[in-house]
C-alpha cells in the first residue's frame, strides 16, 4: 500500500517537472521582455508593437510547451503490443485539486499580468493629449467626411501636421463604419446616434507616405471595400499655410454665398463713394 | 423505396434522427464550403475575378458564415452527435421525448430549406451572419430569411436541449452515477444549458431587426430614440456563448477519441468536468463585450470584460491539460484516422486558442479587430478545429453507425491535406490581418501588397477542400461497399460499443446495469 503510494507520486514527477519548467520559462521570458512603457511621449502605437511582442512571446512559450509535450507523449507512449492498456495516474483528492489549482493559478497569473499590461496601454489609447487638434468625422456610405476646427471640410483626405496629436470625434449618417488607421494601430466604429473618438500621433517619417490609408473595417454595404481614405501628414509650416488659405477661401465663399452681406458690402462701397 | 423513405422521415429512433441531422448538416457544410471556395477564388486576384457584383460576393460571405455555424457546426454537434452518442453512452433505449426529437430535426430541415432560399429569391440577404443594424434594416436584401432561419434552428435546439437534459437526468442506466458519465455527455448537456439560457436572447435580437425593417418599429433607429448597439449586445450575448455550444461538444468528442485510442483514463476526470466544463458555463455569459471592443462601449466594461475574457483560459487550460494528460502513460495507437484527426485537432486548437489571447486584450483589439487576424483566429479555433473534431467523431462512430469500415488510407490522405491546407490558409490570413487587411472585402485594389498572400490562402483553401471531399467520399463509399465492422473495432470501454452493430431500435435487448466500479475510461479493470 505504502509502496504503491510512493510509486504513484513518482509517476507525477515528470509531469510536475514539465509544469514547473513551463512556469519558469514563461515568467523569465516575460520578465526579460518587460520594459516599462515609455512615458515621455504618449503615442500608443509603439506601445502596441511592444505589447504585441510580449503577448506573442507569452503564447509561443505556452504553445510550444504544450505542443512539445504532446509530441513527446505521442512518441514515448505509442502502443507497443495490441493488448497494452494505458497506465495513466489515478489521483487522490489532494492530487486532483492540486492539478487543478496550480495550473489555474499559473494561467490566472499570466492573465492578470497581460490584463494589467493591456489596461496600461488602453489608458494611453483613451487619454487624449491636451495639446491636440480635434477634427469631426462624419462617415457615410461610402465616404469619410472631415470637418476641421475652423470649419473647413475635406472628404476621404485628412491633412494633418506632423507632431500634433489628432483626435477624431466620430459619428455616422447612415450605418456603422469603422475608421481604421493601420499605420497608427487604431480603429473605432462610427455610428449614428453616438459620438465615439480615437486619437493618433502623426510623425515626421509619415510625411509624403502615399500608403497611409484609412480603411473601413465594419461591413457597410456594397462598396465597403472601396471606402478608402488617406492621411496626408504635412510639414507643420506647410500645413499651417494650407489651413489658413483654406480658411480664408472658406470665409470668402461664405461672404460670397450670403446675399445680404453682398448688399452690405455694396452699400459700404457706395457710401465711401467708390 | 417509398416505405423506407417514410420510415426515415417519420422516425422517432434517436439514431435515425441523429443521422438525419448529420445528412442535413453535411449538406449545409457542402454548400457553405462551395461558398468558401468561391470567396477564395474571387479574392485570388485584385479586382473583380469571378463576379463583378459585390453583392453576389456579400451573399456568399453571408451564407458561408450563417450556414457553417447555424447549419453545420451546431446541428452536427448538438444534433447528430448528441442524438447518436448520448442515449448509447448512458445506456438508455432512446431519448426521453422521441417524438419531440423528431420534431426538432424537422424544424432544423425547414431552417436549412429556408436558408437555401437565399439562392432563389431575387433579394438575397447580404447582411453577414451577424446581421448588424442599421445595415440589415436599410439594405434591400431580404433580412426576413435570416430572421426566420435563425428562429427555426434556434427553436429546434431549445427543444433538443430540454429533451437531452431530461434524458440524461432520468434515463441513465441502472446504477450509473453522475461521475460515471462520459465527458462528451457532460459537455453536451453543458452546451444545452447554455443554449436554453441564451437562444431566446438571439431570437429577440433577430426578431427586432425584422420588426424594424418590415413593421416600422424603431428599436435600432437612432433618429426616433433607438440605439444601434442594443442589437450587438443582444446578438453577442448569445453568440459568444454559442462558441462554447460548439466548443464543448467538439472538445469532448476529441477527449473520447483520445481516451479510446490511448486506452487510458481521462486525466483528472473530475477537474475536466467540474472545473473545465463547469467553469466555461460559468464564464460564458460574462465575456460578450470583447466583440464590441471597438464600438465605443463605456471604457469600464471594455476593460472589465478584457479581464473576464482572459480568464476563459483557466477552464479551457484545465480541459487542455486533461486532453494532453490523457496521452501520458497511454497506449497510443496513431494508426487510425479518427486519432490522426484528434492529434491534428490538438495543434490547430493550440494555435487558434492561443491567438485568442491577443484578441482578448482590448488595447490590442484596437488594431486587430475586424481584420483578417480575427478571421484567421476563429477559423483555426472554431471553424477548422471544430470541423476536424466533427470529422474525427464521424470516423470514430462510423463502424457502429453503418456496420461497415471506411478506407483508412483515403481517410489519412484526407486528413493530411486538410491539416496542411488549414495552416497554409489561416496562418497566412492572420499575418495579413496583423499587417492591416480588413475583413469582408470584395476587392483590395488599394492594398495590392496582399495579392501574393491572398493567392497562398487560395491554394491552402483548395487543399482543405480536397481533404474534406475525400473524407465525405470515403464515408459514402464505406457505408455502401465497406467491409463489415466488428461490434467494438477500437476496443473501447465505453457503453456505446457494447451494442450490436449497427444498434437495433431500442439499442440493447436488455438495458445494461452499471457496476459502481465501472467507468467508461477504466481500462485497468480496477479503480
Amino acid at each position: 500500500m505504502c509502496k504503491n503510494d510512493v510509486k504513484k507520486r513518482k509517476d507525477l514527477y515528470p509531469a510536475l517537472l514539465c509544469f514547473s519548467l513551463l512556469f519558469l520559462l514563461h515568467s523569465s521570458g516575460v520578465y526579460a521582455f518587460e520594459t516599462s512603457l515609455s512615458d515621455t511621449i504618449n503615442d500608443p502605437a509603439p506601445g502596441f508593437d511592444e505589447l504585441w511582442d510580449t503577448v506573442m512571446l507569452d503564447i509561443t512559450i505556452m504553445g510550444v510547451a504544450f505542443a512539445a509535450l504532446t509530441l513527446w507523449f505521442m512518441f514515448r507512449y505509442r502502443r507497443k503490443h495490441p493488448d497494452q492498456v494505458g497506465d495513466g495516474p489515478r489521483f487522490s483528492a489532494v492530487q486532483a485539486v492540486g492539478w487543478a489549482l496550480i495550473p489555474a493559478f499559473i494561467f490566472m497569473a499570466d492573465d492578470f499580468y497581460l490584463a494589467a499590461k493591456g489596461w496600461q496601454l488602453w489608458n494611453k489609447y483613451r487619454d487624449v493629449p491636451a495639446d491636440r487638434m480635434e477634427v469631426k468625422l462624419e462617415s457615410g456610405m461610402y465616404s469619410w467626411d472631415y470637418t476641421y476646427p475652423n470649419g473647413i471640410q475635406t472628404q476621404n483626405l485628412l491633412r494633418v501636421p506632423a507632431g500634433k496629436p489628432i483626435m477624431l470625434r466620430m459619428t455616422s449618417r447612415d450605418t456603422i463604419h469603422s475608421h481604421f488607421l493601420a499605420r497608427y494601430r487604431v480603429k473605432e466604429d462610427s455610428m449614428p446616434g453616438r459620438v465615439t473618438y480615437l486619437w493618433f500621433y502623426p510623425k515626421e517619417e509619415d510625411i509624403g507616405d502615399k500608403d497611409n490609408l484609412v480603411t473601413c473595417t465594419e461591413f457597410c454595404g456594397v462598396m465597403h471595400s472601396y471606402m478608402i481614405g488617406r492621411i496626408e501628414v504635412m510639414v507643420p509650416a506647410e500645413f499651417d499655410q494650407w489651413y489658413s488659405e483654406e480658411e480664408s477661401r472658406l470665409s470668402r465663399k461664405k461672404s460670397n454665398a450670403t446675399g445680404e452681406s453682398m448688399v452690405t458690402v455694396t452699400k459700404k462701397n457706395i457710401e465711401q463713394g467708390s | 423505396m417509398g416505405k423506407v423513405l417514410s420510415e426515415w422521415i417519420f422516425t422517432t429512433d434517436h439514431k435515425r434522427v441523429g443521422i438525419l441531422y448529420l445528412i442535413g448538416s453535411i449538406a449545409a457544410f457542402c454548400i457553405a464550403g462551395i461558398m468558401a471556395l468561391l470567396i477564395r477564388a474571387e479574392l485570388t486576384y485584385i479586382g473583380p475575378t469571378i463576379t463583378d457584383d459585390p453583392t453576389t460576393y456579400n451573399v456568399w460571405l453571408y451564407f458561408h458564415g450563417a450556414a457553417m455555424i447555424l447549419g453545420f457546426q451546431i446541428p452536427a454537434l448538438t444534433g447528430f452527435m448528441a442524438n447518436y452518442f448520448i442515449p448509447l453512452m448512458i445506456g438508455a433505449k432512446d431519448v426521453a421525448f422521441p417524438r419531440l426529437n423528431a420534431f426538432s430535426v424537422w424544424l432544423f430541415f425547414m431552417g436549412v430549406v429556408l436558408a437555401l432560399l437565399t439562392f432563389v429569391v431575387p433579394d438575397p440577404p447580404d447582411i453577414m451572419w451577424t446581421g448588424y443594424p442599421p445595415y440589415s434594416v436599410i439594405t434591400t436584401g431580404n433580412t426576413a430569411l435570416y430572421t426566420f432561419t435563425v428562429l427555426l434552428i434556434g427553436f429546434a435546439s431549445i427543444i433538443a436541449g430540454i429533451n437531452f437534459l431530461t434524458t440524461v437526468s432520468f434515463m441513465r442506466a441502472k446504477g450509473m452515477g453522475w461521475n460515471q458519465l462520459n465527458v462528451f455527455v457532460w459537455a453536451t448537456i453543458a452546451a444545452f444549458v447554455i443554449q436554453l439560457i441564451f437562444v431566446p436572447v438571439l431570437g429577440t435580437a433577430v426578431l427586432l431587426i425584422a420588426f424594424d425593417k418590415y413593421l416600422g418599429t424603431n428599436f435600432f433607429d437612432t433618429t426616433t430614440g433607438g440605439d444601434v448597439l442594443t442589437y450587438q449586445n443582444l446578438f453577442w450575448f448569445y453568440s459568444h456563448p454559442a462558441v462554447y455550444v460548439i466548443f464543448l461538444p467538439f472538445f469532448a468528442i476529441i477527449m473520447e477519441i483520445v481516451a479510446t485510442f490511448c486506452k487510458n483514463m481521462v486525466f483528472n476526470y473530475k477537474v475536466v468536468v467540474y472545473g473545465g466544463i463547469g467553469g466555461i458555463v460559468l464564464v460564458s455569459g460574462e465575456v460578450w463585450v470583447h466583440h464590441l471592443f471597438v464600438t465605443g462601449m463605456p471604457d469600464w466594461i471594455r476593460v472589465g470584460q478584457m479581464v473576464t475574457t482572459l480568464l476563459i483560459s483557466v477552464p479551457v487550460g484545465l480541459m487542455l491539460i486533461g486532453l494532453v494528460g490523457t496521452l501520458y502513460k497511454g497506449s497510443i495507437d496513431l494508426s487510425r484516422t479518427p486519432m490522426q484527426y484528434a492529434m491534428g485537432f490538438i495543434f490547430l486548437f493550440l494555435i487558434g486558442g492561443l491567438t485568442g489571447i491577443p484578441n482578448a486584450i482590448a488595447s490590442l483589439d484596437l488594431h486587430i479587430s475586424d481584420t483578417y487576424f480575427i478571421v484567421g483566429h476563429f477559423h483555426y479555433v472554431m471553424a477548422v478545429a471544430g470541423t476536424f473534431a466533427i470529422f474525427a467523431g464521424v470516423y470514430y462512430i462510423f463502424p457502429k453507425m453503418t456496420g461497415r469500415m471506411y478506407n483508412e488510407t483515403v481517410g489519412k490522405i484526407g486528413f493530411w491535406l486538410s491539416f496542411v491546407g488549414t495552416n497554409v490558409a489561416f496562418w497566412t490570413q492572420m499575418e495579413m490581418g496583423l499587417a492591416g487587411m480588413p475583413r469582408r472585402y470584395y476587392d483590395y485594389a488599394h492594398l495590392p501588397q496582399f495579392e501574393s498572400d491572398q493567392m497562398v490562402m487560395t491554394v491552402g483553401s483548395v487543399l482543405i477542400g480536397i481533404g474534406f471531399v475525400l473524407a465525405l467520399g470515403n464515408w459514402i463509399h464505406g457505408a455502401i461497399y465497406g467491409e463489415k465492422a466488428p461490434d467494438n473495432p477500437w476496443g473501447s470501454n465505453s457503453l456505446e460499443w457494447t451494442t450490436a452493430t449497427p444498434p437495433p431500435h431500442g439499442n440493447w435487448p436488455v438495458l445494461p446495469t452499471i457496476d459502481p466500479d465501472w467507468h467508461p475510461y477504466n481500462y485497468k479493470g480496477k479503480r
